[in-house]
């Protein structure tokens, strides 16, 4: 599936309600690129780092993170986008979720691999996402970086980069997009 | 066997039984379809196992030979991670006249969370799938009714192939690529549940079917399919896109229903001089296992417009979507 950087709030999420926007696009890009030289500053050899965007929402995110570390550090950085359906541990309660492509063309032993999403929630998502990724090797170290952190962890997780700090109620919903973070809730369906 | 057989309409397969592809909308296939495309990514992978049904159990019961469909059952099941329990019914209490239901019982005490089967009586599928309504069932052949998931592969194959040449994946397509299609399918409908499979997906994603075959070997109710039967079989072969040809069962004894293998062959197979007449770009299939030089010449089947191994390698991926969606869908129903 093609991502498309544009997408609109309703196309998201055709079951989100919109009470504000908290991030313009600009925002959004002003945070990742605060985000790109936290990376560099953490990371010497940004080169060796492949970026890893978790579907859907974190691939238009982490196309994006790429792209502004190679700007920054003047070196191509590889990037790539994992679905990770079949290792959810909530198969039981929400069963069989249409999976999304995944493309990792790398090796990942011995590489830097920084997850990106959207939005940190439960963990549950790059819990199964770091499950996935020893099917491409062992790399050198994990980095977590997303959009939003919304608080409500239920898993030992934590990111190591992240774009906005927003404290939710469990009532509360956040769509986060390149062009722009919004609070709202879900239609009781 | 009236094409309406089932009054049953599925639009998803998710947590149902997978028994045959008549009750199956265009939207339950394209489901299958697009989910098979995650799973070829997977079968790309150096580590092509994924956890999705961990701790599950399929059993794989085979009342009738089978080399492709039972190993591609059972690889695609293991790289989905469940445990298989596989029944080689020549070494099992059936040969001691053990019944169908009284062998499903045994099987169904271990715990089990699908079948897959394959038996020589249509409607066996069905059956089994009344005994235990608990378990998923997955036809993988009964007699001469359906073979759901070979419909399915060779469905996702043509799709595969055609959007390639447009450099577009398949789910990007969706099923506008089956518009007008012209499929011509060659040889023993009769005694074919893939041509009864085939035809069902073909059709339910608005491809323009037609078949040829003796009169031998074509079942009494063809009329009431939604296909044409082709008078002048050289004419339809320079008309398709796509050639789907059928293996002549001898097992069945289609032997007896025509005058010798070799009128059957300059009749309808697919020879070196007919193979020349095709539309330079139209796709050759075979579900297997070929009779070289029955329906299909040798050096045809070899060709490279020819998709049989590609209908091969396409068969893990479609079992792992339907396993995936009718086994992993289920459990909210079932527990």
């Amino acid at each position: 599936m093609a991502e498309s950087s544009f997408r609109s709030v309703t196309s998201h999420d055709p079951s989100f309600i919109a009470r504000s926007q908290l991030l313009s696009s600009d925002d959004v890009a002003r945070a990742l690129r605060r985000m790109a030289h936290e990376v560099i500053e953490h990371n010497a050899d940004v080169d060796e780092s492949v970026i890893i965007g978790l579907q859907s929402g974190g691939v238009a995110f982490a196309n994006q993170l790429a792209l502004v570390l190679g700007e920054i550090s003047g070196h191509a950085i590889r990037s790539g986008q994992l679905d990770v359906a079949f290792y959810r541990d909530d198969l039981l309660r929400n069963p069989a979720p249409r999976p999304a492509s995944t493309s990792i063309n790398v090796d990942l032993t011995n590489q830097i691999v920084i997850l990106v999403d959207d939005v940190l929630f439960t963990g549950r998502t790059v819990r199964a996402a770091l499950n996935a990724l020893t099917d491409w090797g062992r790399p050198r170290a994990v980095q977590l970086a997303v959009m939003v952190d919304r608080g409500h962890r239920e898993l030992p997780i934590r990111p190591d980069f992240v774009g906005k700090n927003l404290p939710t109620s469990l009532e509360e919903a956040i769509v986060a997009t390149v062009d722009g973070v919004w609070i709202g809730s879900k239609a009781p369906s | 066997m009236d094409w309406l057989e089932g009054t049953i309409v599925i639009t998803s397969i998710r947590g149902k039984n997978l028994l045959s592809l008549n009750e199956l909308t265009k939207q339950a296939i394209l489901e299958v379809l697009d989910v098979a495309e995650a799973f070829v990514e997977v079968n790309r992978r150096t580590i092509k196992k994924v956890p999705a049904l961990k701790g599950r159990v399929i059993a794989s019961l085979f009342f009738e030979e089978s080399t492709r469909t039972r190993l591609s059952f059972e690889t695609a099941a293991k790289r989905l991670s469940a445990d298989v329990l596989s029944l080689a019914v020549a070494s099992s209490s059936m040969k001691k006249g053990e019944s169908l239901r009284d062998t499903i019982a045994t099987v169904d005490a271990l715990g089990i969370d699908a079948v897959v089967m394959r038996h020589q009586s249509s409607g066996a599928a069905l059956q089994v799938s009344r005994y235990v309504p608990h378990v998923r069932v997955i036809n993988a052949g009964d007699g001469l009714h359906q073979h759901p998931t070979q419909g399915l592969l060779d469905a996702f194959t043509i799709r595969q192939v055609l959007a390639e040449r447009n450099g577009a994946t398949g789910t990007e397509t969706g099923s506008e690529l089956f518009e007008g299609l012209r499929i011509l399918i060659v040889g023993d409908v009769r005694h074919s549940r893939v041509a009864r499979s085939n035809i069902a997906a073909y059709v339910a994603l608005g491809a323009d079917v037609r078949v040829a075959a003796p009169g031998t070997l074509l079942p009494e109710c063809v009329s009431d399919w939604p296909v044409t039967v082709v008078d002048d079989i050289d004419e339809a072969i320079a008309w398709a896109d796509v050639v789907g040809l059928l293996r002549l069962q001898r097992e069945r004894g289609s032997g007896s229903f025509v005058p010798t293998l070799s009128e059957f062959t300059s009749a309808f197979g697919l020879t070196v001089e007919r193979a020349r007449t095709m539309r330079p770009d139209a796709l050759i299939m075979h579900p297997g296992p070929m009779n070289r030089g029955i329906e299909i010449d040798s050096v045809v089947a070899d060709r490279s417009s020819a998709v049989i191994e590609r209908q091969v390698q396409n068969g893990v991926p479609i079992r792992m979507a339907v396993l995936y969606l009718s086994v992993v869908g289920s459990v909210e129903e079932s527990q």
